[in-house]
């Protein structure tokens, strides 16, 4: 029942269900290839499930998913087709921050192109202008996002709902002290119903330029918010393959069936708990 | 002078006949301690400063209960007379309220020392007030994120308990972040616990167990970042101190003995604790308990210490605290609960236990003492349920547990998020086959209420 996810760098595959063997010279294959932006420092309250969910959605499609994890001074994959990034905490954001910069231009380059990414919070930060600490420090960040985001003492947690016009209800958890304002054409990813989201003065949450969604949700997002997970697939799919078209065996089928029972289920009560 | 004898003598009494008068109301117990508190600010310190060997004080995130039992129980089968909160009261007016009932006329108690398991936040606060002779810190690892922030900031939380302490302070060699705590202790004595070198990977710090995919192309098959080993840092940067001499070192585990090396001999004992992660508490608790006996002796307590083998005979007795590892036995049944709270202690209990051999049932709650975040459930790699999947999920939040599950690809026959009628479901399946349970804070009082409906449960004291 593993997923079928190959791992560059390492020869290393796993068998799928279906019974296909991965590889890249498989006739018919369709790779996806999934970044996951420093999963060794940006990586909290459980911000991998975001990888999982990407993975495993793509094979319930009948694509091949292949897992790159970049970490600080690891050699750029040749194909992306989506990235994800997750928040970590000060001491990660000061171990990655260099390294990010000299990836600045690529992850500029491929967000322009049209590349769908995922950013978490602490990276959600850093993919703006610039963080502005506690006592003064501007750490730059990528500008991907024209936002800025200013450090406070007090932290925003809890859980949190919000409306989005593109992905309808979205729901996580937010545990941030960084209140970030956004600028110029930025908008935001939705509005805030229940929570605090980007500030204390607005109720907007997140950003959206193009196909890049940055957000302070945890929880996961995605296995709670599946929309996002499939629309950052779509979109991959469309500018790999010309058009998002997916397989789906029988097994599989039954496998999204019940994904998808369990989540409206833990949607309904994720928005009914107190913050 | 006169006002504070007078005080000694009326503050027990007043805080008695709160305690009374709680009582028949059905109030919480930690009212007495308190109005005790407000009228007698000093009564904490004034009541523990009397002990002949002073207060000990266990604090870190997992492993506190467990830790604090081994260590009063041991102590007691060494012939001492230890003071010890109960399970839950982990915060300084629980303390009072428990020290209420047992302080006698003229404000004196009858106990050689004082054992004290304390939160966090709440070891802050007390060591204000009270300076522990001895303190055992355990490790630091994310729980409960949503009430201390970061962990760098927990660590921070503890590092007041080692600038208070003022005797012998224990510290886990095989956490960084606590070992580095030597450096901010003014402690007369510095001692280390640790794990011999084959055991290390049992015990993944939280760096590693956050540390994502590792290197790139040593991902889990399942895209399961989770799932990391202590090659994930090849450094060893987050070992620095492994290196360290260690007071008592956990070298074998085995079903019901283990191994331990002191002073360069290794010890071989049946225990009554199970799973890796209580032994290596047994071995925190052995660490602290030498540094105890030795001074009871100088003290005169007692009239000569024991030998290493007699303390380890000492601790071999001691059965497992309330929920942890606990089994009750249903009609022939037995059922194992195993308290969860965060992502190492689960990833911990779900590699300790065989999966292969029992039906399990998984109850997640989001209250306030489980801590609202379920974002931590995905920092646990479940796979090793896959083989034989998950009979039962129930609690407030079973919908996201059944959701992670599913991710993991273990199957999940069923669904129930009211707790007695999961629980009912649960036991009555499959009749003679291992039952376990693996449940938040809450859930398990949940679990515990109802059994105690269907058969006879031990009273653990809460």
């Amino acid at each position: 029942m593993a997923e079928a996810v190959t791992m560059e760098n390492s020869g290393i595959s796993s068998v799928g269900d279906v019974g296909s063997v991965s590889g890249a010279n498989d006739a018919g294959k369709r790779r996806i290839d999934v970044v996951s932006l420093y999963p060794r420092d940006m990586n909290i309250y459980g911000d991998s499930g975001n990888v999982l969910t990407i993975t495993k959605r793509l094979a319930c499609y009948g694509y091949e998913p292949v897992l790159h994890s970049y970490n600080q001074g690891d050699a750029w994959p040749a194909n992306v087709d989506i990235v994800l990034g997750g928040g970590g905490q000060d001491s990660g954001q000061k171990k990655i921050q260099d390294d990010l910069e000299t990836r600045a231009a690529d992850l500029r380059a491929l967000a322009e192109d049209g590349v769908p990414m995922l950013v978490v919070c602490g990276l959600y930060q850093l993919f703006g202008k610039y963080f502005e600490t506690l006592d003064g420090y501007r750490i730059p960040g990528i500008g991907v996002f024209d936002a800025i985001t200013i450090g406070r003492k007090q932290r925003l947690i809890g859980n949190i709902v919000e409306d989005s016009s593109d992905f309808g209800t979205i729901i996580g958890y937010e545990n941030h002290s960084g209140q970030t304002f956004l600028r110029g054409g930025t908008e935001p990813l939705a509005q805030v119903s229940k929570g605090e989201g980007n500030n204390l003065d607005d109720s907007t949450e997140g950003a959206r330029v193009g196909n890049v969604i940055g957000t302070y949700l945890h929880g996961s997002l995605l296995p709670k918010n599946p929309e996002i997970a499939d629309f950052l697939i779509h979109r991959a799919a469309e500018r790999r393959y010309g058009a998002f078209e997916p397989v789906i065996t029988r097994e599989r089928g039954a496998e999204l069936g019940e994904l998808d029972r369990f989540t409206n289920s833990a949607r309904k009560v994720a928005q009914a708990r107190p913050r | 002078m006169a006002a504070q004898s007078l005080r000694s003598f009326l503050t027990p009494a007043l805080g008695k006949t709160v305690r009374a008068v709680a009582r028949l109301r059905g109030g919480g117990s930690a009212l007495p301690g308190k109005i005790v508190e407000s009228v007698d600010p000093k009564f904490l310190a004034r009541t523990l400063g009397q002990l002949p060997l002073g207060v000990m004080m266990v604090s870190g995130t997992n492993g506190k209960t467990t830790t604090t039992r081994i260590i009063a129980k041991t102590l007691e089968n060494l012939g001492l007379k230890v003071f010890t909160n109960p399970t839950g009261s982990n915060f300084v007016r629980g303390v009072v309220s428990s020290l209420i009932p047992l302080v006698d006329a003229r404000g004196r108690i009858d106990a050689d020392i004082a054992v004290l398991e304390l939160d966090e936040a709440y070891a802050v606060h007390f060591v204000k007030q009270v300076k522990p002779r001895y303190a055992l810190l355990l490790n630091v690892m994310r729980d409960q994120l949503d009430r201390f922030g970061e962990i760098d900031t927990t660590a921070g939380l503890l590092a007041h308990v080692a600038e208070a302490t003022t005797g012998t302070l224990v510290l886990n060699r095989e956490d960084r972040r606590i070992a580095a705590l030597a450096k901010r202790t003014h402690a007369e004595s510095v001692r280390y616990f640790g794990l011999e070198q084959n055991l290390l990977s049992s015990f993944p710090t939280d760096d590693e167990l956050h540390a994502g995919d590792g290197e790139s192309g040593e991902t889990d098959p399942a895209g399961t970042p989770a799932t990391v080993t202590a090659a994930a840092s090849p450094s060893g940067s987050t070992r620095d101190f492994h290196s360290l001499p260690a007071d008592v070192t956990l070298s074998g585990v085995h079903e019901h003995s283990a191994e331990f090396i002191m002073e360069g001999r290794t010890y071989s004992s049946e225990v009554k604790v199970s799973g890796i992660y209580n032994l290596f508490n047994a071995a925190a608790a052995l660490a602290i308990v030498r540094a105890v006996m030795t001074q009871a002796q100088a003290a005169g307590t007692i009239a000569k210490a024991p030998s290493d083998e007699e303390m380890l005979k000492a601790l071999s007795t001691v059965t497992p605290a309330f929920g942890r590892g606990e089994t009750i036995d249903v009609n022939g049944t037995e059922v194992e609960l195993v308290l969860v709270k965060n992502p190492a202690g689960f990833r911990l209990a779900l590699t300790s236990f065989d999966a292969t051999t029992a039906d399990t049932m998984i109850t997640i709650n989001d209250e306030y003492a489980d801590g609202r975040d379920m974002s931590w459930l995905w920092d646990v790699d479940f796979s090793s349920l896959r083989a034989r999947g998950v009979e039962e999920v129930s609690g407030v939040r079973s919908w996201d547990m059944a959701l992670r599950l599913g991710y993991d690809d273990v199957a999940v026959a069923q669904v129930e998020p009211d707790i007695p009628t999961a629980v009912d479901a649960f036991v009555t399946r499959h009749p003679g086959v291992h039952k376990r349970i693996y449940c938040t804070y809450t859930a398990m009082l949940g679990i515990r209420k109802h059994l105690a409906e269907l058969t006879q449960v031990r009273d653990a004291g809460v």
